[in-house]
């Protein structure tokens, strides 16, 4: 839909303060410029997470302030934090109840593989091994700027995803889940360790 | 009736249309991205009425005792009790005899109403 018009023509109208655009780029500039993220915090990135959200680091700058306290209103999942087997259940069944488009940003290192705690008893390995994660940001704890640039990120994803066609968004298409098995206590770990369909483990390559 | 001014009852129909169209509209539109664009997805969690990430236990229709709502009462009374009564210590000395009555009947009216709380039980934690 938005490959209809040529950008040269596109911006060269724009330059004679005529705007043009498409259903397609029409939903994307609402949708990344309104994403509202879960409120709930883990760990010591919940306390980056609300430093970006108050006042100095101002999130509200990117349309992001407005943290839900529910997942049915929530657009964008900030997992941040430490995620303990015990909690693991609890985030992806949130993450299950929220309403498609939904997003993950996995901020600090515990979220993408355990961090300092990997080798915890207790810990679980990464959240991507349940739910599909979109932007992953590294730091122990990442800074608000590192936060507020994740954001950006996950706005230029956001930006780019395609209303039809067979690449089009993960929520458009109907073969594409919305709701994730939930993980269930096992006698040692939870069961299964990870979701096969959204999570591949790193192959170890030997030279 | 002048052709040029309108019925008073006009503006109320146009308020009554205004009023429907405008959460209809949204309405009907986010009807038709769904139908064009939005497949829906429900699913057992998703519709779940529960929303905090945890699974609900028991059923919804519980039932309270009300002897813990008489305990709460009976708290209340003393609690304010005490808010009367700390200024009118602090004030003792200055105070007239008439204030000391005063407050002597407010004490005996609310000791009155112990007693009465007693004797019905009500102090008495029902098992």
């Amino acid at each position: 839909m938005s490959g209809q018009i040529d950008e040269g023509l596109r911006s060269e109208l724009q330059r004679q303060g005529i705007w043009v655009t498409s259903m397609q780029d029409l939903y994307n500039w609402g949708r990344r410029s309104s994403i509202w993220p879960l409120q709930f915090g883990l760990a010591c990135c919940a306390i980056e997470m609300i430093a970006t959200a108050a006042s100095r680091y101002d999130l509200a700058r990117f349309g992001g302030e407005i943290f839900r306290p529910s997942p049915r209103q929530a657009d964008l999942m900030i997992v941040a934090g430490t995620v303990t087997k015990k909690m693991a259940p609890q985030i992806v069944r949130l993450y299950n109840q929220m309403p498609d488009p939904k997003y993950v940003i996995s901020m600090g290192a515990c979220a993408i593989s355990g961090g300092p705690f990997k080798q915890g008893y207790n810990v679980l390995k990464g959240i991507d091994r349940y739910i599909p994660v979109d932007v992953y940001i590294p730091g122990c704890p990442p800074r608000p700027e590192a936060l507020l640039h994740a954001f950006m990120e996950l706005q230029r994803k956001i930006d780019g995803q395609k209303l039809t066609g067979d690449n089009r968004a993960e929520h458009l298409n109907p073969a594409q889940p919305s709701e994730f098995p939930v993980p269930a206590f096992g006698a040692h770990d939870l069961e299964p360790p990870a979701n096969p369909d959204v999570f591949e483990p790193p192959k170890i390559e030997r030279t | 009736m002048d052709i040029m001014t309108p019925d008073p009852y006009f503006f109320i129909i146009i308020f009554v249309g205004v009023a429907l169209v405008f959460p209809l509209l949204p309405l009907a539109l986010a009807w038709l991205w769904r139908r064009f664009f939005q497949p829906p997805k429900p699913g057992a969690e998703k519709n779940a009425i529960y929303e905090c990430g945890v699974e609900s236990l028991g059923e919804a229709q519980v039932q309270f005792r009300s002897q813990y709502y008489l305990y709460c009462i009976i708290f209340l009374i003393f609690d304010v009790e005490a808010i009367f009564l700390v200024p009118f210590a602090v004030a003792f000395t200055g105070l007239p005899v008439g204030a000391f009555i005063a407050i002597l009947v407010f004490l005996l009216l609310l000791i009155e109403g112990l007693v009465w709380a007693w004797s019905k039980g009500c102090l008495n934690w029902a098992k």
